[in-house]
């Protein structure tokens, strides 16, 4: 009987967590945002690596930029603006946790696009900044 | 189906635990510490703290991953114990407007880790108001931190190891384990 109860609750445990950090490559995240701006964006091709550049060493009305504490080269440690906590590199090239977990990413992306643009940040934004970040070479 | 598994899942963790022995450890530091703190007001509070051992332990020792996690993302995360519960409530009541940023939650996570914080606060005879009568959201703020660090001199709140009285682990060495004794406090140089 205990050895029945240990088992169904380690399974259960298991099986648990397998579905809250259900893990994703950064390809499969950039893919969902791509159909995703299909059908958002008119005449949607691809994202632009060129674009993102610009868009994340920017700033869109706020003190901040991206770079502001991801620097601007996010391969690179970087550090909080207004705490100096270090900030491991942003590019999944330099680390191989980034973009894995897509409901991390979209808690990101809203609450610095909130703090940096004053709104959220559409499809076609968070797709080429992310289109940067996977191009950049360490 | 889904309550049987919660139900074996809770009372595995509960046998675990009492056998363990956490629960009566973690009641009782609790109290001594809630009684120091009460204690600190009047005094200051050197001395006492040999003969009650682990007592500025702050809540953190039955720790909340979840919590740990999302609370130490921007800073360290800043144990139960520092704040009453209701300074605790306001803060989590306005995190996409956190001390000038967006720190926002999901409900889903809200609910594992405000119970947490308020469950393992500080005593309420220590609770603060600000000038607009609402709850202290500063640790830095209160009046018990003002007394504790009332020998630090302005230039080194602002040096450039330091910047900010925030930066707890600037000068508490073990502050990210809860451990705020004065053994390990080390202001940088
Ligand atoms: C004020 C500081 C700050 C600014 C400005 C900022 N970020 Fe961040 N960002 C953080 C912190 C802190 C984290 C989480 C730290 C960690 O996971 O190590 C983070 C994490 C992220 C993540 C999560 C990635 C993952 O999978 O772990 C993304 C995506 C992101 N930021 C994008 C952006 C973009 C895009 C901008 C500009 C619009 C931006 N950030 C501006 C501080 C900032
Ligand atoms: C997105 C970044 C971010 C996240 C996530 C975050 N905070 Fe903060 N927090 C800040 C900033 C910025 C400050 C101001 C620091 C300063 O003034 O140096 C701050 C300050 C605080 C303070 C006041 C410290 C003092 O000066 O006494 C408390 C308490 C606090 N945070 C609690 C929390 C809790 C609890 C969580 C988890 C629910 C959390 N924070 C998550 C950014 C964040
Ligand atoms: C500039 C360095 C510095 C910073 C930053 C700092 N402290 Fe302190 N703290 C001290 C010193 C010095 C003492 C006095 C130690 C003693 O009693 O000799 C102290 C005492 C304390 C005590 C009482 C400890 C005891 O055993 O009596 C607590 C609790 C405490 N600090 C919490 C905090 C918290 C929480 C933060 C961050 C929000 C913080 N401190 C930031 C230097 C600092």
């Amino acid at each position: 009987m205990v050895k029945n109860i240990l088992l169904i609750t380690l399974s259960v445990v298991t099986l648990a967590s397998m579905n809250t950090v259900y893990a994703e490559t950064p390809q499969q995240i950039l893919d969902n945002y791509r159909t995703q701006a299909k059908t958002e964006v008119a005449n949607f091709k691809d994202f632009s690596a060129t674009n993102g550049e610009t868009f994340f060493k920017n700033t869109h009305g706020s003190d901040w930029s991206c770079a502001t504490c991801h620097t601007s080269n996010p391969l690179k440690q970087g550090k909080h603006a207004s705490t100096s906590k270090a900030i491991d590199p942003l590019s999944p090239n330099a680390n191989a946790k980034r973009f894995t977990e897509p409901a991390k990413v979209e808690k990101w992306f809203k609450r610095n696009c909130k703090d940096v643009l004053k709104r959220e940040c559409t499809t076609l934004e968070k797709g080429d900044v992310m289109a940067y970040l996977m191009a950049l070479k360490p | 189906m889904r309550k049987l598994h919660k139900f074996l899942v809770l009372g595995l963790l509960a046998t675990a635990l009492t056998s363990l022995g956490v629960f009566q450890a973690y009641a009782d530091d609790d109290e001594d510490e809630k009684q120091e703190y009460s204690e600190h007001k009047g005094d200051k509070g050197r001395g006492e703290h040999g003969e009650k051992g682990e007592a500025k332990n702050l809540g953190v020792k039955l720790t909340n991953e979840t919590w740990k996690t999302e609370c130490s993302a921007c800073h360290m995360a800043y144990p139960p114990g520092l704040l009453p519960a209701a300074s605790w409530q306001a803060l989590m009541g306005d995190l996409p407007n956190h001390f000038g940023t967006d720190a926002s939650l999901d409900d889903q996570v809200m609910k594992e880790i405000l119970p947490f914080l308020t469950e393992n606060a500080a005593s309420e005879r220590r609770q603060e108001t600000n000038k607009d009568g609402k709850p202290m959201l500063r640790i830095t703020e209160t009046q018990w931190f003002k007394k504790e660090h009332d020998e630090i001199s302005a230039a080194t709140w602002k040096s450039d190891k330091v910047k900010s009285a925030s930066n707890c682990l600037a000068c508490h060495t073990t502050a990210e384990q809860g451990n705020f004794d004065e053994d390990n406090v080390k202001i940088p140089r």
